[in-house]
């Protein structure tokens, strides 16, 4: 059993187009819900969340002695992202068939990555 | 080297080239890790390099290279004891091989299950699909990483870097190493019949890649051997013999490709052509169509043609009909278009290669046929035109001097 971040990325133009009525948004959100749910009921379900735009980023790096802090988004790109799970799963096949369904009732691109290691750091 | 030594020597070449995707596979299986698996398989043939070229193979090779490898990988294990999963994963070699030796179940459903669990693996479309052709080969295929790079043309490094990074992927995202659901079985199976027939037709149209045609077919005869039941893996098999049965006469003494039209049919190889029309004949049967067997169909009517002009035209194009609805691509389209020209004549041929010339502008094929339909219609000029395009996009040097022979041609 490992961990898989699923990222959904958002195309900047296409985000404003997204779920533009009230009933396309409620439509939207059941079929997000549902498929959590079923995460959740498979044990699949860790964390998952939509994130602000990448205009409510800021970028801190460290510098000499210091940090300094930049607004904005790490990288400068049309695709961001914009929401996120961590699920747990078997193997790729079975983190795949949730980032399909996830695919399915958002219809935004999901990068899949495997953690490498999870938890706190033993030191 | 006496003969008798020679002939030792190369049935020991063939016989690691056979046993070593199953040995792989076998190994993989009991040791959950590809690279310790290469290695210990690796140092098995080694010492059966030596033993088999003074005393013979033994009647089970295979059997006795999974025997070897799996004892050097307990010891290699045990003498580096790398943490305590290869530990606990020795507890299980070792209880596996206490109960019964590979050399008893060499030829029984679970080592064939290993092969078909590598061949899934290697070709899983998470992992680059020039990656997928690349660990295909060395790890089912039994070919060096040089002889890989060979292949394609690329660096040692290159390719030795390609399989690593396959190879990480495979491991550092958990694809599994087992044969993939129903659910997920079709598209898995596309994966694998297109990763055979890339390096197929890799050895097609140059003869110093051959050797990557036998491989294709080594590979998909396994396949068809492991799957009976999926008659698109019968089909793609069949589709390659009977492009094979072609080679002896697709070239002429000068290295120059020479069309089907002006082949000499004798050269033909009968007996690929019989294996591969009676394949597609059992498909016609089973009546499970699908792309790779109407391919193999239409090249089943050319291998009963004994000249071109005596070919059964109106069913090659009923075929191009019937794959058309599963696979509507222009590339279809393209060669329908060509099979038209015989049943309703060059005019008819190009209005419809005319109409998706624009989504195959840059293929060279498209303008090569454009200018032989423009020369049948006397157009000469157009047709030069149509060949000069097509030389400039040409990828290979065969098909570049073809078409430039053909702009001589309509020069004189």
């Amino acid at each position: 059993m490992g961990q898989y971040l699923l990222a959904t990325y958002a195309v900047e133009d296409e985000e404003r187009a997204g779920p533009g009525t009230p009933e396309e948004m409620a439509a939207f959100m059941k079929r997000v819900a549902a498929v959590e749910g079923e995460m959740d009921a498979a044990g699949a379900f860790v964390f998952g969340g939509a994130l602000h735009g990448p205009d409510a980023a800021t970028v801190i790096r460290s510098a000499e002695r210091d940090t300094v802090m930049t607004d904005g988004p790490f990288v400068e790109s049309k695709e961001q992202i914009g929401g996120f799970y961590i699920i747990n799963a078997d193997d790729l096949d079975s983190a795949l068939a949730w980032a399909r369904k996830v695919v399915g009732a958002i219809d935004h691109p999901i990068e899949v990555r495997p953690f490498r290691a999870t938890g706190r750091v033993d030191a | 080297m006496s003969l008798p030594e020679r002939t030792r020597e190369a049935a020991v070449e063939e016989v690691f080239r056979e046993a070593y995707g199953q040995a792989v596979a076998t190994l993989i299986r009991l040791t959950g890790d590809i690279t310790l698996a290469e290695d210990a398989v690796q140092d098995a043939f080694v010492v059966a390099s030596d033993r088999w070229r003074r005393d013979g193979v033994p009647p089970n090779p295979a059997g006795w290279i999974v025997t070897t490898a799996r004892n050097r990988a307990i010891d290699d294990a045990r003498r580096s004891a790398r943490g305590r999963g290869i530990r606990e994963q020795l507890a299980v070699l070792q209880t596996r091989s206490t109960r019964s030796g590979p050399e008893e179940r060499g030829e029984d459903g679970t080592v064939k299950d290993d092969r078909l669990r590598l061949i899934f693996t290697c070709c899983h479309p998470a992992i680059a699909a020039e990656h997928r052709v690349a660990l295909t080969l060395r790890l089912l295929g039994g070919l060096s990483v040089e002889e890989i790079a060979r292949a394609f043309v690329v660096s040692d490094s290159a390719m030795a870097k390609r399989l690593v990074r396959a190879k990480y992927k495979i491991k550092a995202a958990s694809i599994p190493y087992r044969v993939p659901s129903e659910a997920d079985l079709p598209e898995r199976l596309r994966s694998v019949l297109s990763v055979l027939y890339l390096i197929n037709n890799a050895g097609l149209d140059d003869p110093g890649r051959e050797s990557l045609r036998g491989d294709a077919i080594r590979l998909a005869r396994t396949l068809v051997e492991l799957m009976p039941d999926e008659p698109e893996a019968a089909g793609l098999l069949a589709l390659m013999l009977l492009g094979a049965s072609r080679l002896p006469a697709r070239f002429s003494d000068d290295g120059g490709i020479v069309l089907l039209r002006d082949q000499d049919r004798t050269l033909w190889d009968r007996e690929l052509i019989e294996e591969g029309q009676a394949i597609v004949r059992a498909c016609i049967r089973r009546d499970r169509p699908g792309p790779y067997q109407l391919q193999a169909a239409i090249q089943a009517v050319h291998g009963d043609a004994a000249t071109y002009v005596a070919t059964d035209w109106p069913q090659i194009v009923e075929l191009y009909d019937h794959l058309l609805t599963l696979m509507p691509t222009a590339v279809v389209a393209l060669n329908r278009a060509i099979a038209v020209a015989e049943t309703e004549g060059p005019s008819v041929a190009l209005t419809q290669i005319d109409a998706i010339a624009p989504e195959l502008d840059g293929y060279h094929l498209l303008h090569a046929a454009r200018g032989t339909m423009l020369r049948r219609l006397g157009r000469r000029a157009e047709a030069r035109t149509a060949f000069e395009r097509a030389a400039d996009l040409a990828a290979t040097e065969p098909d570049r001097r073809f078409l430039l022979r053909q702009i001589d041609e309509l020069n004189e």
